[in-house]
């Protein structure tokens, strides 16, 4: 028995309320019918399906091997980020959504952060500017990696998985020496980044854009030619233009179909007008589309890199705001325990200066305050436009916190992807979108 | 606490008088924005008014006023849609009225000069009304983009709890499927006309719409070393 309730139907049964599994509108009309008498086949694909890149669930209506209606189900991953932050201090809140898209951490924590300092009104040091570029382009390809190790394992390349995650932990590598942490670094922060580079760290760059170059050529060379990869590929999982916008696909997804749409380019910030990279884009729309403007994204950021790398080396100075109301009062430094306040600071704190106590305690377990209103700012993540919605109703604490995530919005893309086409096909689908569902579900 | 009195006592009043604008928060009294004793600075007596977003006049500079003069053209009732425009930190927000939510989605995707196709993002906030009071508190919020001008700009919608129904804009951004209902999962916002509007990020059978304001955050004491620390939404907070 169904109640009325179009948005939640239920029944009412012995041990209590049991509400329908696909929570109710249209779902029945879809996947209702009779299984036992019908050809059709309702397969349920995951949620824990090595393929469906983490619990994404999808309900797949066959006959036969062909894919005649789909849909998603996701949620499995909520974590209620997004109502925790409201509960943390702004600086806290970086912590947070670093922990959304999980393979792209820097992104999340670039947006967040550049949205507080708009709230603010505040700009950040250019040094600061010019580390969150060198890091975020360093994420997009180990994101990048991820998306072609996991892709090429789902469609039978192992050598791409296990290269691409070889490379992957290079990135993590680099991304350690800096931050400390491989993932949820927590390293770019209201005011501009935690701490400055290490010493050496160039070097290290230099020696992993050397490394990443060749293994990106030989990736490319091990798949661009090889016939499986490219009928895996090739007219797979199509959509044009039009589509990505009414769908609101961004990123790989909208250059693959031909639309060159980067904010890198088209609304630039943290100075990316001033580096010269290009936009790759191809017209096929599909799956190998894809693959042929990822490969060459990782390129480009690399190009980009390069560029940032010198202009660090050229450009001392601080890499958090001179205010110190906002910026974060302890300075770290590597003990043999492991990096912690450096000596020097708490022996300030401790033995010289009350007010330097205080003002510390305030900042830390207080914050600071935004002056209230809202914001939206956007930067290209690795999988299309990651914006964040900010409102702050002038305390120490976010009002609300929304982020627009490219894995949640371009995932609703899945079944013009796939219906009409093979089973064997959704999956290619599926990886090209490379979705990562810490974002899609926050 | 001191006697002392609010200097402005029609302040308040003056800020009703923006329909569909309720100040955020609540009022912060203290130097500290603690409530009860807390408060040691001495200036316990400060008070600071909510905020709430004041409309903005012309010239609004940028694009916004091209924008607006196209949209006035492609939209011949925007006087009556318009609650107020905000601008703010180089946004621009118009408030309308739910009726002509899908007369202004309209127009701004389709009219040449204005050519918002792509729409970024619906979310809610909950503008959680003061002493109880059931004001338009939910916010539906949606931010455009004009890929084909380079421009952005935001439209608002509030609803109150007890008629929180807006119309859905799914038949002219078909994107905004899983942020509405996104949307009504967390902030109970009903879409009308919405295709599907299920439960998608909580499981189908929970109750309540937990980023609203009033549902709390949760979560149990913890003990360390014989301490008792209280879930973050029980803790002291500084306003």
């Amino acid at each position: 028995m169904t109640t009325s309730d179009s948005y939640s139907p239920s029944r009412e049964t012995t041990e209590g309320r049991v509400y329908s599994v696909s929570g109710g509108g249209d779902w029945d009309s879809v996947f209702g019918g009779d299984p036992l008498h019908e050809e059709r086949l309702i397969l349920n694909m995951g949620p824990q399906h090595p393929s469906t890149h983490g619990v994404l669930r999808l309900v797949l209506e066959l006959e036969g091997e062909s894919v005649t209606d789909m849909r998603l189900v996701v949620g499995y991953l909520h974590t209620g980020i997004e109502k925790n932050a409201e509960f943390r201090t702004w600086t806290q809140g970086t912590t947070f959504v670093t922990r959304c898209d999980y393979l792209a951490p820097l992104f999340n924590e670039t947006a967040y952060c550049m949205a507080v300092e708009k709230l603010l009104g505040t700009t950040v040091p250019e040094r600061a500017e010019l580390i969150r570029v060198l890091m975020m382009e360093i994420n997009r390809i180990s994101s990048h990696w991820v998306w072609l190790a996991t892709g090429g394992m789902e469609l039978g390349a192992l050598t791409a998985m296990t290269n691409g995650f070889r490379a992957r932990e290079r990135c993590m590598d680099v991304l350690e020496l800096i931050t400390g942490l491989r993932m949820n670094h927590a390293y770019i922060r209201p005011g501009g980044v935690a701490q400055d580079l290490p010493v050496g760290a160039g070097d290290k760059i230099r020696e992993w854009i050397r490394e990443t170059d060749k293994e990106i050529a030989g990736v490319d060379k091990l798949l661009r030619g090889q016939p499986i990869w490219v009928n895996r590929l090739r007219g797979v999982g199509w959509i044009g233009v039009e589509g990505c916008l009414a769908l609101g696909l961004t990123g790989p997804m909208l250059r693959a179909a031909g639309l060159p749409w980067d904010m890198r380019k088209t609304e630039p910030y943290l100075g990316y007008q001033t580096y010269d990279f290009d936009v790759p884009t191809d017209d096929g729309g599909d799956c190998w589309s894809r693959f042929v403007v990822k490969v060459a994204e990782m390129r480009e950021s690399l190009r980009i890199i390069s560029q940032v790398l010198e202009r660090i080396e050229q450009t001392p100075g601080p890499v958090m705001i001179d205010d110190p109301k906002i910026a974060w009062p302890a300075q770290l430094s590597i003990g043999s325990d492991g990096m912690g306040n450096s000596p020097a600071y708490v022996n300030k704190i401790m033995n010289s200066s009350m007010e330097s106590l205080i003002h510390h305690f305030k900042l830390v377990t207080e914050g600071f305050r935004v002056p209230a209103g809202q914001v939206y700012v956007a930067v290209e993540s690795p999988r299309g436009e990651l914006g964040a919605h900010l409102v702050s109703d002038g305390g120490t604490r976010p009002y609300r916190v929304h982020l627009r995530e490219p894995s949640f919005i371009n995932l609703q893309a899945t079944p013009t992807l796939t219906i009409g086409g093979q089973v064997a096909d959704v999956i290619a689908s599926v990886a090209s979108l490379d979705p990562v569902m810490g974002g899609c579900d926050r | 606490m001191s006697d002392y009195q609010d200097p402005d006592e029609n302040a308040e009043l003056r800020l009703a008088r923006h329909e569909g604008a309720l100040p955020v928060g609540q009022r912060r009294p203290g130097m500290f924005g603690v409530t009860g004793t807390g408060d040691t600075s001495g200036f316990s007596g400060l008070r600071r008014q909510p905020w709430v977003e004041l409309p903005a006049e012309r010239p609004f500079g940028g694009y916004f006023d091209e924008v607006m003069d196209a949209l006035a053209a492609a939209y011949p009732a925007l006087d009556e849609a318009l609650i107020k425009v905000v601008l703010d930190r180089g946004e621009l927000t118009l408030h309308l009225r739910r009726e002509h939510l899908l007369g202004v989605s309209q127009a701004l995707r389709d009219d040449q000069a204005l050519r918002f196709e792509l729409l970024s993002a619906v979310s809610g906030v909950d503008y959680l009304a003061r002493d109880g009071a059931d004001g338009p508190r939910l916010h539906s919020v949606y931010h455009l983009t004009s890929m084909t001008y380079r421009r952005r700009i935001r439209l608002e919608v509030s609803v109150t709890v007890l008629d929180p129904h807006v119309p859905s804009v799914t038949r002219i951004f078909p994107t905004a499927d899983w942020q509405e209902r996104e949307t009504w999962d967390m902030f109970g916002i009903v879409y009308d006309g919405h295709p599907s509007l299920t439960r998608i990020l909580m499981p189908d059978d929970w109750e309540g719409h937990p980023q609203r304001k009033d549902y709390p955050l949760g979560g149990v004491d913890v003990e360390y070393k014989g301490a008792s620390i209280p879930p973050p939404d029980q803790r002291r907070v500084y306003r």
